[in-house]
């Protein structure tokens, strides 16, 4: 099972968290979104076979969310982040 | 067949009373199942699934595919155990399978005349007419092996987790030398055998390890190892992400009510596969007879278990491995003839040196005898037309060794194909793992040694250690005559077998080649070449050269079929271990849990916890009940347990903005002891929760998500803040099963409250509807929130959880001259149903939008872009026709719609729904059937009569708005 | 002109079996890609391989061409727990899988192989009284639709699968449940090899170890696609790759609403027949049916982080056994024989995405996510009315990818009374 390398309390098991989605920056003002960019902030995914940059919650441990890289085809995990540190 | 009078590792003195098919027989300890069989001379030990032909025993460990059978030992029983992997022990009942009457004798054996019109997948082309599912009981009943018994296994299965340094799977020479060397280096260490005895294959061959017995330098090596983990009779079953290992136990014996399997889930930071290799067998005419047997399985009985399974044995074999097995069968006292597929090399010559008959440049190309070999046949390959007929009671097949890269592979490791040794190897090691041993092609002692040395040494090495032990020494074998591949027998019209269980044979491949299944996983489909008990373990390679055969390509270019876990069928109850009955999902208790039980509380789970439905007195049925309760909330004195409602601080600086960006309502402009009800919306604009929003001051909340939901709605808030607003000062706390709340509703509710004592000014003009104080109760803190899900003049009074219980009894006691009475959740639906009050997942899911219930005016007023903003402002958020919420009163006051009845319209003879009914009950304040429901365009249809549909039944009902009962909620503030 | 393939009957493989079966001809065609076809089909699983036959059959359609990077039926088709029914909520959602269902149960006459089709029923299992309300609402909607279901109380249930845990000590006690009798399973590889046959035989061919790396667009028009095997140019092109519907779309410059996963699924050892219908169950997630070579074929919940690895990990797979076993508690005594996983395009709403693409002539189907199979026949149809009209089938076009941008979902998981 994944070894997620939690930012704060180290590698920890799988079941310890949850996956949480690609990061997406939310489109405000509302009045000025098109449907278009709302349909594509709320489903579009990029869903990569391969690198992909995703949001983990430790909801089984510390509680914090932050960023994986990851490859979803071979489950190596590159590194993970803090939000906000510098990519 | 006979049991030796000395040698073996069983114990002679200890006899082991078993039965098979009802025939008392005696094994020995030390014996298997599968080994006492054999000793008691049972040769025909199941039929084969398709054409049930009759099945000895032909291996003696994980590869056996025919000695399946059903044992029962004590409270256990196992439909389908493998003889060669059950220790024998008094009082086992194993009877054969898939038989009637019996194996030996099995009326279903009359199947394989016909076995010329029932080729592999001979069902797709035929059972069409009428349908399939004319046929398909018949062929449920000759499927299956054993039967299972329908009662519950009540034994415990235990679970491990570990973490090592280094994970060895394989105790033989390879493995038993890497974790000597990793041991060495100071790491921890988890050494794993499937076997009960340490030393894999050395256990029944000759090998001599630093001038010494090999039965020596195991034990010291075993011994040596210290600290490390010893599991023994353990086998890695799956190889997962990030080097887990998922591995089953079958401990020798068990504490009582637990079972022997136990599995444990390892992580290791390096391992090292020492799996070994499991031998072939020859595929040629009739190999399928009972007698037919491996060379090395044989040797495995006659040095393990003392049993020597013929007294005429015929070796046929393409490889060296088997001569030396045939001597020791001779010296054992057969008789003992070689077929060598090869020009005689040393080993063949010397094998006639001891008086063994040879036949070099031969193969078997039939055999005989009626419930078990009494003749073979074998010719020179140069002539296969010259056959000569040797009589024999065991012929010991040999068609080369399959390095078992099961793990390997399901690591992600790529094979690749040695034509050398007629064999797929591993590639590449994936990282932290290192190879040793036969699996990777070192067989031969002295190779597997320093192998296993090498691997242990590179498994420390990645991890900082170094090794000071020198390898362990053998002497290196003499070099051996290479195998001569022999997947088949060039014989035309005759049956040859690659699958021994599902009766798979050489001309299924070929059919299967003439059809264009010609990929390799195609093969395995159409004909099930690998899907029996056994996963292929015998007939996989010799599948895959077959089908390369006929399709005109090389082996490394068909590839084999994906290797997945389990390496072996693994115990579901294993699997499982302790997670069910009540551990499988906790369920919460209420702080006065004993008290609501005492009171004769009818207990359901509601969204994780379990709470009173009603409180049923005597004789009462819950109905019955919850219109009592009802009735004697509104007229004087209810008390409700809603200790379970969440209850989430919310501090900092920011947290009115904060909580302002996540609510659909306005709640930065609550003042403090003011409380508001507020939706909390998904970003796609669906209702997520409801709740009351309290303000205790202006850097401080408290919000109360629905019992369900808390978890859910304490996560959004973390993940809003912490991804999208990290930069606002706010900080959460989930404080739910700190509090117990209660709430205290009716006439007599304030009185209640005032006659309690606490320090809290109970007038309306200081607590009025809506609003929220603090205070003490005898020295403890204690909340007092005016807020109602009744209607009725209702507070909610929170104390901490400790004392919940106490302080429930006590209101319960001061409101007996008021004739209190407790409520459940069952009837707070009845309550608040009358006033049209939603409940969330009742009356909303996941399509319901905050102006679907009747609550546009956010979305219009607040600036704030909340969650879920522009989602409402989506063309579907904004469709007229949309369901909404209303209030139902069916035409008939007597008949209570139940919920999930539809509304419905018909146009042109077709039904089309309108929507459905949500909660639906008897009011006891109206007595009369009222409803609340999602209708399209509810609200514009109010006054209108609606259809409901019902599992056919249709009756009427008039729609209305969602409350009925009190709409100017003056009864608030009775 | 191809040769008809000789028929499958009883008195076939009699006379075969008298020839020692040497006579069987090829169950599909293995020609060399052309340079240039009029439809171009995209993955070889149950959709591409029913979209190519129904592009012959219904359409008349004589050059066409199916691509599979590895071999055919060889994803998820290969990989499900067989199970067909159509039992859904919403009026779109019924519309299509009930058509699907009727296509199946004619599919064995109509393909000339048998798919092995077993109607033995389904039944949804309802843990309390919530639950059986939220199964009124759903039941109640099929009956509206058309569909055969029927509401169950808890001695019904017992008396069709004794062998549940109505024991004191189970977890969540059974309150009824609902079934549909026209479900049940159907022998997953005969669905991908009777298609593949029967589309061969009108003339399509089917390319396997043909991976697409690119398409050739050209004013918004896809032109040809760029494979393994060299280019092939195509009037349109369907798209139907299931877990690989992202990649695709990438490679085609849009995104879709939909993410990966693997989806885990499990055979015990075979057993007598003891299990003769299909269950789920709300509560623990999982559903098990008995094959008819008698292993028990089980799954539940999605391993839950995006993947291509078409493996999961040993926690899911425990709870996917926990899960059943809490249903099943004599199964305890079973053991786990196989477990693999397959890789699923799970949508937003847990429905279909059908339709024309952003790309002239390139057209999709997908999003299935854990529920592919069933639909196979209707995913094929729409998919090919698509392709030889360019324009949606009335059944496929709810489920058009423009509703994600209108908002108008077809939200089967909120209709089963599951929260997102």
């Amino acid at each position: 099972m994944l070894l997620i390398p939690c930012p704060w309390c180290g590698p920890r098991d799988e079941p310890e968290f949850v996956f949480g989605g690609e990061p997406a920056v939310r489109p405000i003002p509302a009045s000025e979104v098109s449907d278009e960019t709302c349909a594509t902030y709320l489903y579009a995914r990029s869903n990569e076979k391969g690198f992909h940059r995703e949001l983990w919650c430790h909801s089984g441990g510390c509680g914090q969310w932050f960023l994986l890289e990851r490859d979803t085809l071979t489950h190596v995990i590159h590194r993970s982040l803090k939000p906000g540190e510098p990519a | 067949m006979s049991r030796l009078p000395t040698g073996g590792r069983i114990d002679r003195a200890a006899p082991v009373p078993f039965t098979w098919d009802g025939r008392a027989l005696s094994g020995f300890a030390g014996d298997t199942l599968a080994s006492a069989l054999l000793a008691n001379g049972i040769r025909v030990i199941g039929r084969s699934f398709k054409y049930h032909r009759p099945r000895g025993l032909y291996g003696a460990g994980v590869e056996e595919p025919n000695a399946i059978v059903d044992l029962a030992w004590g409270d256990r029983h196992d439909p389908n155990a493998r003889a060669t992997l059950v220790d024998l022990l008094p009082g086992m009942a194993a009877r054969g399978i898939n038989a009637w009457p019996n194996v030996r004798h099995d009326a279903h054996g009359l199947i394989d005349l016909a076995h010329a019109f029932l080729p592999s997948g001979f069902y797709y082309k035929t059972f069409k007419s009428p349908s399939w599912q004319r046929w398909e009981p018949m062929i449920r009943r000759m499927a299956g092996l054993g039967t299972l018994r329908p009662t519950a296994d009540t034994r415990h299965f235990d679970t491990r987790h570990a973490q090592v340094d280094v994970l060895v799977i394989g105790g033989g020479a390879a493995g038993l030398a890497a974790a000597r060397a990793a041991a060495a280096s100071g790491l921890s260490v988890m050494l794993a055998d499937d076997r009960p005895h340490w030393g894999g294959l050395l256990g029944w061959h000759d090998g001599t390890i630093a001038d010494r017995p090999a039965a020596d330098w195991i034990a010291d090596t075993v011994a040596g190892l210290g600290a490390a983990t010893l599991l023994p009779r353990t086998t890695a079953f799956g190889y997962y992400d990030h080097n887990t290992v998922g591995l089953l136990e079958r401990r020798a014996t068990a504490a009582s009510g637990w079972a022997e399997e136990r599995l444990w889930s390892v992580r290791a930071r390096e391992i090292i596969l020492a799996t070994g290799a499991i031998e072939r067998p020859l595929v040629f005419p009739q190999n399928d007879r009972p007698g037919v047997m491996s060379t090395d399985a044989v040797l495995h009985y006659l040095r393990v278990h003392a049993v020597l399974p013929g007294s005429r044995i015929v070796v046929a074999t393409n490889n060296d491995t088997a001569i030396a097995a045939a001597l020791a069968l001779q010296a054992a006292g057969a008789e003992v003839i070689i077929a060598d597929a090869r020009a005689p090399g040393p080993a063949l010559r010397q094998a006639a040196d001891h008086g063994i008959r040879i036949h070099p440049a031969s193969v078997p190309v039939g055999t005989g005898g009626r419930h078990g070999l009494r003749w073979v046949d074998i010719a020179p390959r140069a002539n296969l037309a010259a056959r000569e007929r040797i009589p024999a009671d065991l012929l010991a097949v040999s068609g080369g060794w399959s390095p078992a890269v099961h793990l390997f592979s399901q690591s992600g490791g790529k094979l690749r194909w040695d034509d050398a040794e007629a064999a797929f190897l591993p590639g590449e090691p994936r990282p932290h793992q290192h190879l040793a041993g036969a699996v990777a092609g070192d067989a031969a002692l002295a190779e597997a040694l320093a192998a296993g040395h090498r691997a242990g040494t590179q498994a420390a090495a990645a991890l900082g250690r170094s090794v000071a032990l020198p390898a362990p020494r053998a002497e290196p074998a003499a070099p051996a005559t290479p195998i001569a591949p022999l997947w088949f027998v060039p014989l035309k019209n005759t049956r040859q077998w690659i699958d021994l269980q599902n009766d798979v044979t050489l001309d299924d491949v070929a059919l299967a080649a003439r059809e264009n299944y010609a990929s390799v996983e195609h093969l395995k489909r159409y004909t099930t070449l690998g899907m029996a008990n056994d996963q292929g373990k015998t007939s996989n390679i010799n599948g895959l050269a077959a089908l390369a055969a006929f399709t005109g390509r090389a082996i490394p270019d068909v590839g084999t079929t994906t290797f997945r876990p389990p390496f072996v069928p693994i115990s579901l109850g294993a699997m499982a271990g302790l997670r069910h009955g009540k551990l499988y999902a906790p369920v919460k208790h209420l702080p006065a849990h004993d008290d609501h039980l005492a009171a004769g509380a009818d207990m359901r789970e509601y969204g994780g916890w379990l709470r009173p439905a009603c409180y049923l007195r005597p004789g009462e049925t819950p109905a019955a009940a919850i219109q009592r309760e009802a009735t004697a909330a509104r007229a004087s004195l209810g008390l409700f347990d809603g200790s379970s409602l969440g209850k989430i601080e919310v501090q900092g600086r920011d947290a009115a903005a904060f909580l302002n960006l996540l609510f659909y309502n306005e709640v930065a402009n609550l003042k403090p002891g003011r409380l508001r009800y507020c939706l909390i919306l998904k970003e796609t604009g669906i209702v997520y929760d409801d709740g009351v929003v309290a303000r205790l001051a202006d850097d401080r909340y408290l919000l109360s998500p629905s019992s369900s939901h808390t978890a859910g709605v304490l996560a959004l808030l973390e993940a809003w803040h912490q991804t999208e607003y990290p930069h606002m000062d706010v900080a959460f706390h989930d404080v739910t099963a700190a509090w117990a709340t209660f709430a205290v509703c009716g006439l007599n509710a304030r009185a209640l409250l005032t006659a309690l004592g606490t320090d809290i000014d109970l007038a309306d003009a200081a607590l009025p509807h809506m609003g929220l104080a603090h205070g003490t109760l005898a020295g403890h803190p204690i909340r007092i929130a005016r807020v109602s899900f009744t209607g009725e003049r209702s507070y909610e009074i929170s104390i901490p959880a400790s004392r919940g219980a106490a302080l429930w009894r006590h209101l319960l006691d001061l409101g007996q001259s008021d004739a209190a009475t407790p409520y459940g959740i069952e009837t707070l639906s009845v309550l608040r149903a009358e006033k049209g009050y939603i409940l969330i997942g009742t009356d909303t899911d996941g399509m319901t939008l905050p102006a679907d219930l009747g609550m546009p005016g956010p979305l219009r007023a607040k600036k704030v872009d909340f969650v879920g903003k522009r989602s409402l402002l989506a063309p579907d958020a904004l469709r007229p026709d949309r369901r909404q919420f209303v209030g139902l009163l069916p035409d008939d006051p007597a008949y209570i719609p139940p919920p999930g009845t539809h509304a419905i319209e018909t146009a042109d003879g077709a039904r089309r729904s309108l929507g459905w009914i949500t909660s639906a009950c008897h009011s006891p304040a109206l007595g009369r059937s009222i409803a609340l429901g999602m209708i399209e365009a509810g609200r514009a249809r109010i006054g209108e009569t609606v259809q409901l549909f019902h599992l056919g039944h249709i009756t009427t009902a008039r729609l209305t708005a969602p409350c009925h009962l009190d709409p100017e909620g003056d009864r608030l503030n009775g | 002109m191809h040769d008809t393939p000789m028929r499958y009957s009883a008195f076939q493989l009699f006379k075969q079996g008298l020839a020692g079966h040497t006579g069987w001809g090829k169950a599909w065609r293995s020609p060399e890609p052309q340079p240039a076809y009029d439809a171009v089909i995209v993955g070889g699983g149950g959709h591409g391989l029913a979209a190519a036959y129904y592009l012959a059959r219904n359409h008349g359609l004589k050059r066409v061409a199916l691509l599979e990077k590895g071999w055919i039926g060889g994803g998820n088709t290969g990989r499900n727990t067989t199970i067909v029914r159509s039992n859904y909520f919403f009026p779109e959602s019924a519309a299509i899988y009930d058509f699907a269902l009727r296509l199946y149960e004619g599919l064995s006459q109509d393909l000339d192989y048998n798919i092995m089709l077993s109607q033995r029923g389904m039944i949804m299992l309802a843990h309390t009284e919530h639950d059986m309300e939220t199964m009124a609402r759903s039941v109640n909607a099929m009956q509206i639709n058309g569909i055969d279901v029927e509401l169950l109380d808890a001695a019904q249930v017992r008396d069709e699968v004794p062998l549940l845990n109505f024991g004191p000590d189970a977890r969540y006690e059974i309150h009824g449940g609902f079934t549909q009798r026209r479900a049940g399973v159907a022998r997953h590889d005969a669905v991908a090899w009777g298609y593949a046959r029967a589309a061969s035989a009108l003339g399509v061919d089917i390319i396997q170890g043909c991976e697409v790396t690119g398409f050739e667009i050209a004013d918004n028009r896809v032109h040809a696609v760029q494979t393994t095997r060299g280019r092939i140019a195509a009037g349109v092109v369907g798209l139907a790759a299931a877990g690989h519907s992202g990649v695709l779309a990438g490679m085609a410059g849009f995104k879709l609403p939909i993410q990966s996963y693997a989806l885990q699924a499990m055979v015990s050892e075979p057993i007598k027949p003891v299990l003769d219908t299909v269950v789920m169950s709300t509560a623990t997630g999982m559903y098990v049916s008995q094959s008819d070579k008698g292993e028990l074929v089980f799954g539940a919940g999605l391993d839950l982080y995006p993947s291509y690895a078409q493996r999961g990990n040993l926690p899911v797979e425990r709870d996917v056994v926990a899960g059943m076993l809490e249903m099943f508690p004599s199964f305890r005594r079973l053991k786990l024989l196989r477990a693999w996983a397959g890789l699923v395009d799970v949508c937003w709403d847990y429905s279909p995405i059908i339709g024309p693409t952003p790309i002239d002539g390139l057209f999709i189907n997908c999003g299935w996510g854990t529920g592919g199979f069933k639909a196979i026949p209707a995913g094929g149809w729409m998919l090919a009315y698509l392709l030889a009209t360019g324009e949606h089938h009335p059944i496929s076009a709810p489920f058009d990818l423009s509703r994600f941008t209108t908002g108008r979902l077809i939200d089967e998981a909120a209709g089963a009374g599951i929260a997102h």
